[in-house]
């Protein structure tokens, strides 16, 4: 390509200095928070609900919901990239670290991927190191109130550092894979990793 | 979506205004692949220092109609891009964009039906692919909209959803007007609920396929209620679009 395109008469809007280098490419900010889903919002009873972890890990282990919350538990303050164009600065979530969830398991040393999986029947898949020295937690407050069933409620898995759809909604478990089993987006085109500072958003970007 | 999905410069060749808020913007493609309707495009801006944005917008027209896609917009006031479009844009610029993106909220005829779509505001864009795609490849699969629109000053496609009633094709039209009604309208006048869906639900064939979208709480109202009414859920695809709580 010659000159890089430029849209005629396109100025935009113009952000914030402070904000500018909290936005990754393509990303507009938002105050609200939109909801996306593939299909309905699955209500779960919290005496039904359990988080288990299984695959190659040397015995599973299951939460019920009360076992859950007496884990111990860390606010994270962080930004959102969804893959739809919408950065949302600062939320504020209450939830356990993925770290305190894998420690009480004895990790295969073939395990190298996790497929994260949600009531509802939804999947994503990410590599372990994603996961792991606090960059991921399983949360149950935002903005210091429960969860809704809308954004993920009871409890949902947040990546702060990938776009939203790795960060599972209506969490149920995660299963330990020594290779990566593409999730549901990940299947219809979207990227395996996602991450939004380069733009990751469909397979093959 | 095997391959890397290309940015490319299309050229506007018509922009038609649908009601007084949205427009319909026919681009000319030079890599042109045919989509599934449901799909969309990511359209991107830039700006003369660099500065970038990026928005998605639904293809309103069939995959049987080549080399060209049509989007239709609404104008969001207070928006960076919407606006643009809208008060910027005329025939012959041109605009930066890729697709088709999205494997989930599709439909073609082979997936079969019946189709029950469900749609409010710009959420009746892919919809109406739908319904277009149906009558291009003369599928006589029973489909039935509501939408759920404020007046009919918002109703997108108003005349050739109009042509399709009258045609008796099998594609019927039900509006709900959630805050001013046509003169003399006996109609439903009230948001999506159960009572609703289950009247519309109940004159249809079996193995009903709904696809919903539009603004998140007529999202969520339409496809829980289909789950209370004995749909499965996984047989419900979704799409919300707009911000939470209008
Ligand atoms: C998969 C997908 C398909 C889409 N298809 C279409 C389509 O076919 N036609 C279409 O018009 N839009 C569609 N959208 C929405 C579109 O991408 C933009 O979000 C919309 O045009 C607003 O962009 P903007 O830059 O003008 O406003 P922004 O600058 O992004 O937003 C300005 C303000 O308006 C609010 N806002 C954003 N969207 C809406 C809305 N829909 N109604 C009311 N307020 C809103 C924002 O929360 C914000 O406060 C689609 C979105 C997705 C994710």
């Amino acid at each position: 390509m010659g000159e890089p395109f430029v849209s005629r008469g396109f100025f935009g809007r113009r952000r914030q200095p402070e904000q500018a280098g909290r936005i990754p490419p393509g990303q507009y900010l938002v105050d609200d928070w939109p909801v996306l889903s593939a299909g309905p919002t699955p209500r779960i009873r919290l005496d039904q609900w359990r988080f288990t972890i299984e695959g190659l890990v040397r015995q599973p282990v299951s939460w019920s919901w009360e076992e859950f919350l007496k884990l111990p538990s860390k606010t994270y303050v962080v930004d959102i990239s969804c893959v739809t164009k919408w950065t949302k600065l600062d939320m504020k979530w209450q939830g356990v670290s993925v770290d305190t969830l894998l420690q009480a398991v004895a990790l295969d040393s073939r395990a190298a991927f996790i497929t994260a999986s949600s009531y509802g029947g939804y999947t994503t898949n990410l590599a372990i190191p994603d996961l792991v020295n606090d960059q991921a937690f399983i949360a149950y407050q935002e903005g210091e109130k429960p969860l809704t069933p809308e954004h993920g409620g009871p409890a949902r898995l947040v990546v702060p550092h990938l776009y939203f759809w790795k960060s599972a909604k209506w969490i149920q478990g995660f299963r330990l894979e020594e290779r990566e089993q593409l999730g549901f987006w990940e299947t219809l085109g979207y990227h395996r990793r996602g991450d939004p500072w380069k733009e990751e958003r469909y397979s093959g970007d | 979506m095997a391959d890397a999905l290309r940015w490319q410069l299309g050229t506007v060749t018509e922009i038609h205004q649908e009601t007084p808020r949205a427009k319909t913007f026919t681009i000319a493609l030079p890599l042109w692949t045919a989509h599934h309707a449901g799909q969309h495009y990511d359209i991107r801006l830039t700006a003369p220092d660099g500065y970038q944005t990026q928005r998605s917008y639904s293809i309103a027209s069939e995959p049987e109609r080549q080399g060209l896609v049509e989007l239709t917009v609404e104008r969001i006031d207070d928006g960076e891009v919407s606006p643009y479009l809208h008060d910027v844009v005329q025939p012959k610029d041109q605009i930066e964009l890729r697709g088709p993106i999205g494997g989930y909220f599709v439909w073609d005829v082979g997936l079969g039906g019946p189709l029950l779509l469900v749609g409010g505001g710009s959420g009746v864009v892919p919809l109406m692919a739908m319904i277009r795609h149906r009558v291009a490849a003369g599928s006589s699969i029973q489909t039935r909209l509501l939408y759920s629109v404020r007046s009919p000053d918002d109703v997108l496609y108003a005349d050739e959803l109009q042509m399709l009633q009258d045609h008796r094709e099998g594609v019927d039209v039900i509006y709900t007007y959630t805050r001013q009604a046509p003169g003399g309208w006996t109609g439903y006048r009230r948001r999506i609920d159960r009572a609703m869906l289950k009247e519309i639900t109940s004159q249809m064939e079996a193995g009903l396929r709904p696809y919903v979208c539009g603004p998140t709480l007529l999202v969520e109202a339409a496809a829980n209620n289909l789950v209370e009414l004995g749909i499965p859920a996984d047989r419900i695809r979704t799409e919300r679009f707009g911000p939470t709580g209008t």
